[in-house]
């Protein structure tokens, strides 16, 4: 992992004990490598990262195929320390080094017709032993997607590194996305495609289990995962065999930035 | 015709070592002692609890596997390992036990609200607890003066509630995790053939009934 100059950001949560860079990288869901959560630290280094280009396309003025580092060329890279709120129930509280989704959107220029931002993870079955079983544990490509204000909002990241360098494969190398407020499936990594698009797109784990994961699948300790509850989370690192959980708060505990989003929406049913 | 092999057929078969008993548990509660070793010693990785809780689980669930292969491989295979049954079927009793105090008390933290909303509210976790309370009346049968106090038959019985818990465990492990990973498939798969096998058997009987000694 190379080192990475980044910017302090006031977005960061710097009340929180960081979680240990050891636990950050050797916890992982990352399915392409195994369902195990240390199969992806294990397996990940097969992930051939450079070159990286990621495909813009759909209903944008300026589709291209963007190399990583034309990508991270104009960007100032900020340190984002985020809570990540696992849908298994589980939680970590991580230093990022990204920048704003938006400031990339705002360069490739969306067209009006635009709504909703779909992402593509890397599929290669000879790098992904995860992806190359009998029974696919989902439809790969993994597929995530954001409305467009989601997508725009300013805690919304492209991240490309943690703790100071850059992502080990394992957490999504070379570039993935990070939304503090939703689920950690939501964090597409890897991303090989931005589309933008006028429908709301498919999404891996929603084509998966539709009952269980939504497309919005934000933070909501008060919709319960239909077979378990998510009132609560185990944050990782603390306490060991005796960890203590705590009480899970509505988006993650932004919703002083983001409930606004979602006004009038009711998370019941747009889970 | 190949029939059931009697209980001297099988004694012809392979020669088993007579390992003691004891050496079944003691060598049983190595994965235990080990776990709550590393646990303590903060050793069982970024999630430590959870690891503990399903890995005493799956340990529940092999020992079940196990006491359900006895039969099968007395029967196909000529290997008697029947007078370690008993132990092997209480270790997965003691096994699900221990992974059920973990949830308990680890887990949740023994917050008596949270856990029987789980219970009534999940059916993974009612399925789970459930087949726990099966195990008990097996486990506290598991003895000689049971055998006698019941009876043979009545016993025997009882103790097919083995391949309700068995079924109950699987599918436990089945509804707790996402999608389909291959290891509670796998174990499923397992759990299937050992029961399909017993069904297959007694429909194989029924159907062609033997001359039964007055």
């Amino acid at each position: 992992a190379a080192a990475l100059s980044a910017v302090k950001s006031p977005l960061s949560a710097t009340d929180e004990k960081l979680t240990s860079r050891e636990d950050i990288t050797t916890y992982n869901n990352y399915y392409e490598f195994g369902t195990d959560k240390a199969s992806p630290a294990a397996k990940a280094k097969t992930l051939k990262t450079s070159p990286w280009t990621v495909k813009v396309d759909g209903l944008v003025a300026k589709p291209a195929d963007y190399a990583l580092e034309d990508i991270l060329k104009p960007v100032t890279l900020e340190e984002r320390i985020y809570r990540m709120r696992c849908v298994e129930g589980w939680s970590m509280v991580i230093p990022w080094v990204g920048f704003p989704l938006a400031d990339l959107i705002k360069r490739v220029e969306p067209l009006g017709s635009a709504k909703y931002v779909a992402f593509e993870t890397a599929f290669r079955p000879d790098e992904m032993p995860g992806t190359d079983t009998i029974f696919p544990v989902l439809d790969w490509p993994y597929v995530e997607g954001l409305r467009m204000d989601e997508a725009m909002h300013p805690l919304t990241i492209l991240a490309v590194g943690l703790y100071g360098e850059t992502l080990p494969n394992q957490n999504g190398a070379p570039i993935r996305i990070v939304v503090p407020w939703k689920y950690g499936f939501k964090g597409i990594k890897s991303i090989t495609r931005i589309s933008f698009v006028e429908k709301q797109p498919e999404t891996a784990w929603n084509k998966q289990a539709p009952d269980e994961y939504g497309f919005y699948a934000n933070v909501n300790p008060k919709v319960d995962h239909p077979r378990w509850s998510q009132a609560t989370e185990r944050r990782i690192g603390e306490g060991g065999l005796f960890v203590k959980r705590r009480p899970t708060l509505p988006f993650n505990g932004y919703a002083d930035q983001v409930a606004q989003l979602y006004a009038g929406m009711d998370l019941k049913k747009f889970y | 015709m190949a029939g059931p092999i009697s209980a001297q057929g099988a004694k012809r078969g392979f020669a088993v070592p007579q390992v003691p008993k004891i050496a079944v548990y003691v060598i049983g509660f190595i994965p235990a002692v080990w776990l709550f070793y590393e646990g303590v010693n903060d050793r069982l990785g970024a999630d430590p609890m959870r690891y503990l809780e399903q890995a005493l689980g799956l340990w529940a669930l092999r020992f079940l596997i196990a006491s359900l292969t006895v039969t099968p491989l007395r029967q196909l295979a000529g290997v008697n390992l029947l007078r370690y049954r008993r132990a092997l079927g209480l270790l997965a009793f003691y096994y699900a036990a221990l992974h059920l105090v973990t949830y308990l008390v680890l887990d949740q933290g023994l917050d008596f609200a949270a856990i029987w909303a789980d219970i009534v509210k999940r059916p993974y976790i009612t399925i789970g607890m459930a087949t726990f309370v099966i195990l008990v009346p097996l486990a506290l049968t598991s003895n000689n003066a049971a055998i006698r106090r019941l009876g043979g038959q009545a016993w025997a019985r009882l103790h097919r509630l083995v391949y309700v818990a068995a079924i109950g465990a699987a599918l436990h492990f089945l509804l707790v995790v996402k999608s389909w990973p291959p290891e509670p498939l796998v174990y499923t798969a397992i759990v299937l053939v050992l029961l399909g096998y017993r069904l297959v058997r007694s429909l194989a009987k029924k159907a062609s009934p033997r001359r039964r000694p007055a």
